[in-house]
């Protein structure tokens, strides 16, 4: 009998009187689950994880509270011109003591750079030792800080346009495109795609010159073109999804077209959706923007982020801090929404999740 | 393919078109006459009228219309430059764009590509994340804070490059623009070299080819890149609208003598027929690459090349 | 004549890192192939039977860690006789002596493992023109004959087609040809027909079949399908759990198995004769590899199992010369246990079918 063992030479096993009598095995029939986690509670997990996307969530709720109640910290309104106040630089109370934000810049004279502070001048009373502009004035003595934050709040109208415009108009067509098929999608797929042919640029010059550049003009050119983006989206994912069998029960049962589109299809694709608007987001402020920079953003007194810039961008060799702040919040809005956006498409999209 | 290249043709004519119509109409209904100088009498008006053939009925102009344009006669500014024809305007501007224009598409393109390719071969490295980070601030940051940073400090400060454009040192003057363009154009490409290099790397095709024992390079290059350079054509579109927004602005910053600060001008000085004329232009270079792109994605991809009706099954 | 001995792997371990913890994924595997013979690796999904194959080929993926073993290749290099182990070989190495050259590999899915940019016949010529830079003249006319060896019309025709002007069936046909194009030694097939219809299946086995006896190749099947065992092995290995735990010639295992897992993987067999209600089912699921596996990886799902199975690994007791078992049932101690009645039936009355 021992030819019968192969290995078992080498080792030597300690049996136990009972080994060889059959294990009582009571349980053999239940399959181990793994814990389950539902789509949703997943989803949520893994944004979680991402630390990016936690960032650009908690900066945008930030600034979003800056845009709320920014305007009203400082004590000077966004419109207020003070000519004794031109050009000064950013003072904070407390950290000028530290000798930055003191309100005092670098300048170029024909001797060279000089150092100059126009709030607190020893050989002369200036009248402005207790005034206090965190982000400085400009040339017209407005308080940039003031303004930054107005400025932000049209930048964030213009979020809010660009995932409305998404949401209604550019998701109805892409899901009523896709789902009808045939004629109805010929015809608007041609539609789109000429539309989409015409650069934004030239659409958006020429709404200008037809209306008067303003926030409405923006509105409505961001309306006329935002939404392609979204209605492509919205259109490959109905297409993907109307031939499953879960539709055709439900057309089976009687649904109506427009129950199966909003209540069935709907739900499924909404997290591509979200993360397409999210993306539109960026653009679209990067839009307003541009147009500001050309000078066709909102008109004076108003400001937003990009007519900031714009304005600043005159003298910004002399007094830089002026850009400085405009930009910086501009840049930390783009980041936000871009990284917010990232992270949501990695916790919706399972496919790259392990990557 | 035949059919393929026809249909996209056929698309591209048609928005030309629409573009044209809405153009004209827009010259048709726009407030006030091109001549809304109050100096002018009404007779005086009525010449200008029959010289610029602004009498004869709305269909017939309409197609003299579109025979100036498509013929490249676009007529004379009204405000910026009184009397100049367009063209004169144009002939000196628009290369300058182009060739701007073009060395941002070439050099973002070939930084985004190794970039990349870098990332998704060393996917999760350190390497990775620096890539992301360059692409997240290139697609977040528009073109001109990398503009005002550039001449701010390489400019102003260092004096490296001159901070505004001289014609007569056309290859220094153009290197800060180019850069601040191109950024855009890296991310891009970059981003979505990433995503789809990694989609490719994962693919069974990939397996195969790496159990044929070939070399690294090879694997990559022939059926790694070649595959992932597909859908990155896709995103060509939203690039060359980034370059054209991105070129009003770095233009007006660097005060490039270029189409895109001619625009800039014209709008401010509501000189519609610069502005018309520009927006046909901008179309018309847009319309133009698109197509070039989209039979170029023919060529590339035998799925679409071989469709229905011309493949040899 | 003495069979010549291609391919011997020897205690082969392989642990993969996961973001959840160390997978034990191989925990010693003993294998032998012989020249002209072809040998079947039978398994669950995630019993390691791929990860063995891709130990091979030397295409682990990166998280993948080799931690003990060696896989010990013969090749003719001219006359001269050549060993070599597989897991000693660099990278550089592998891929200009044998991967693809004397190795060929055949993957489960012939929809995604053809590059769909590349024309039929560079895929099947690449191999050759990169490993022995044949002239492109003969390597076009050697594809054309191999296009033919694997049953596909028309072949010049062929050559020129994309992967996506053909069927699923034709497709595993070129991949076949790709991987005979350097006239290998060992042809790995990792369920080459999983993929297919069940028509389309019997052809391309047959297919293989065919290839080996006209170029005496080696081939390791890898399955979860008995029924493809029983028609192309010579040789089974039953794997279970990154083990093998019972192997032997096709008729050892097929009429007299000795491991319970066999006896259940043979019982779930479905069959025309047999008119039980119920299909038998092994109940349970296979073990987590991340845990440690104390005793019988098996023994949790075994109704047969003894007290020992749940304390010690049972070796590989010999059965006969070419049949071994790693189940305690065989000790000189264990009670009597046969198989299942129903099993005892089936067996007897396949053998009458063959008798």
């Amino acid at each position: 009998m021992n030819n019968l063992i192969q290995e078992a030479e080498n080792t030597v096993f300690e049996f136990q009187p009972k080994d060889f009598e059959p294990a009582e095995n009571h349980n053999i029939n239940i399959d181990k689950v793994y814990a389950a986690k539902s789509y949703w509670k997943d989803v949520l997990s893994t944004f979680l994880k991402n630390k990016g996307a936690i960032v650009g969530l908690i900066a945008i709720i930030m600034i979003g509270i800056m845009a709320m109640i920014g305007p009203d910290l400082s004590g000077h309104t966004y419109d207020a011109q003070i000519i004794t106040h031109q050009n000064l630089a950013p003072r904070v109370p407390g950290l000028e003591k530290f000798g930055i934000f003191n309100g005092s810049e670098n300048m170029n004279t024909s001797t060279g750079k000089v150092k100059v502070n126009k709030y607190v001048d020893s050989s002369k009373t200036t009248g402005l030792e207790n005034i206090y502009y965190w982000f400085g004035t400009d040339v017209l003595g407005r308080d940039i800080f003031t303004r930054t934050w107005t400025g932000t709040r049209i930048s964030l109208y213009i979020a809010l346009v660009a995932v409305i415009v998404d949401m209604c108009f550019g998701m109805s067509y892409g899901l009523i495109s896709g789902y009808f098929g045939g004629m109805v999608d010929n015809i608007m797929q041609r539609f789109a795609e000429i539309l989409n042919g015409i650069p934004t640029l030239v659409i958006v010059t020429l709404l200008i010159l037809v209306l008067k550049p303003g926030l409405t003009t923006i509105t409505l050119a961001l309306a006329t073109t935002g939404w392609i983006g979204m209605s492509r989206v919205a259109r490959a994912q109905v297409l993907k999804l109307k031939e499953q069998e879960f539709i055709l029960a439900s057309k089976t049962l009687g649904a109506k077209d427009f129950y199966v589109i909003f209540k069935e299809i709907l739900p499924n694709i909404f997290g591509q959706l979200i993360i397409m608007s999210m993306f539109s987001i960026p653009n679209a402020i990067f839009t307003e923007a541009f147009l500001a920079f050309i000078g066709l953003g909102v008109p004076a007194p108003l400001a937003s982020l990009g007519s900031l810039i714009s304005e600043a961008f005159k003298s910004f060799t002399t007094h830089p801090y002026m850009i400085i702040f405009p930009v910086i919040v501009l840049a930390i809005v783009m980041l936000a929404f871009n990284m917010l956006a990232d992270g949501l498409r990695d916790a919706f999209d399972p496919k790259m999740k392990e990557m | 393919m035949r059919k393929y290249i026809l249909k996209r043709i056929g698309i591209s004519f048609i928005t030309l078109m629409a573009i044209l119509l809405i153009l004209f109409l827009m010259l048709e209904f726009m407030p006030g006459s091109p001549f809304n100088d109050e100096k002018l009498n009404e007779a005086q008006v009525a010449i200008l009228n029959a010289k610029y053939g602004l009498d004869k009925p709305v269909v017939i102009r309409f197609f003299n219309y579109i025979k100036n344009m498509l013929t490249g006669d676009f007529g004379v500014s009204y405000t910026i430059s009184k009397n100049t024809a367009i063209t004169t305007l144009l002939e000196t501007r628009l290369p300058i764009s182009i060739r701007i224009g073009g060395q941002a598409v070439l050099l973002g393109t070939f930084i985004g590509l190794i970039l990349g390719l870098i990332a998704a071969l060393k996917h999760n490295t350190i390497y990775d994340t620096i890539t992301t980070v360059i692409s997240v601030l290139g697609v977040s940051l528009p073109s001109y804070v990398f503009a005002l940073a550039l001449s701010y400090t390489l400019g102003f400060q260092l004096k490296w490059f001159p901070l505004l454009y001289q014609p007569e040192a056309v290859v220094k003057s153009s290197v800060l623009p180019t850069i601040s363009l191109c950024m855009f154009t890296v991310a891009t490409v970059a981003r979505f070299t990433r995503t789809e290099m990694l989609e490719v790397l994962g693919s069974d095709y990939m397996l195969l080819a790496e159990s044929k024992g070939l070399s690294g390079g090879r694997i990559i290059l022939v059926h790694g890149l070649r595959n992932a350079l597909i859908p990155i054509i896709t995103v060509l579109a939203p690039l060359v609208v980034g370059l054209m927004t991105g070129s009003l602005v770095i233009e007006k910053i660097f005060s490039i003598p270029g189409i895109g600060s001619l625009l800039v001008n014209a709008i401010q000085a509501n000189d519609y027929n610069v502005i018309i004329t520009l927006a046909f232009i901008y179309s018309a270079l847009y319309i133009g690459i698109m197509l070039v792109v989209d039979i170029l994605y023919g060529v590339i991809d035998p799925r679409i090349r071989l469709a229905k009706g011309d493949g040899n099954e | 004549m003495e069979k010549e001995k291609v391919l011997s792997i020897k205690d082969l371990s392989i642990s993969f890192q996961t973001s959840a913890g160390e997978v034990n994924a191989i925990r010693g595997v003993n294998l032998d192939l012989y020249k002209g013979e072809t040998i079947a690796i039978v398994g669950e999904s995630g019993s390691g039977k791929s990860v063995t194959v891709k130990a091979i080929m030397g295409i682990l993926s990166g998280n993948g860690r080799i931690n003990s073993g060696t896989i010990d290749f013969m090749y003719h290099r001219g006359e001269e006789e050549v060993h070599e182990d597989l897991l000693k070989l660099s990278k550089k190495e592998m891929c200009h002596r044998i991967k693809g050259k004397r190795i060929a590999m055949v993957f489960q899915d012939p929809m995604t493992s053809l590059n769909p940019t590349m024309t039929i016949g560079n895929q099947i010529m690449e191999g050759m023109r990169y490993h022995f830079k044949t002239p492109k003249q003969e390597a076009h006319e050697k594809a054309i004959k191999l296009l033919e060896l694997v049953g596909i019309t028309e072949p010049q025709k062929r050559m020129k087609n994309y992967p996506h002007q053909l069927s699923g069936g034709m497709r595993q046909r070129v991949v076949i040809a790709i991987a005979l194009a350097c006239d290998p030694e060992i042809l790995i097939c990792d369920e080459p027909t999983t993929a297919l219809d069940v028509t389309i299946q019997a052809k391309i086995l047959e297919l293989i079949k065919e290839i080996q006896e006209k170029t005496n190749i080696s081939v390791i099947y890898i399955t979860h399908d008995l029924g493809v065992v029983a028609k192309v092995a010579d040789y089974v290995g039953v794997m279970y759990a990154g083990k093998i735990v019972e192997k032997g010639l096709i008729n050892e295992i097929f009429y007299d198995p000795k491991h319970p897992y066999t006896w259940g993987l043979l019982s779930a067999m479905p069959d025309l004769d047999t008119n039980d209600e119920l299909l038998y089912t092994i109940p349970g699921s296979p073990p987590n590899l991340l845990n440690k596996i104390e005793g019988d990886a098996f023994a949790e799902r075994n109704q047969y199992a003894l007290n020992i199975d749940h304390r010690v690994e049972p070796p590989l007791f010999k059965v006969t010369d070419t049949h071994y078992a790693a189940t305690w049932l065989l000790h000189e101690n264990a009670p009597d246990i046969q198989m299942p009645m129903e099993l005892k039936n089936r067996i007897y009355r396949m053998l009458g079918e063959v008798e």
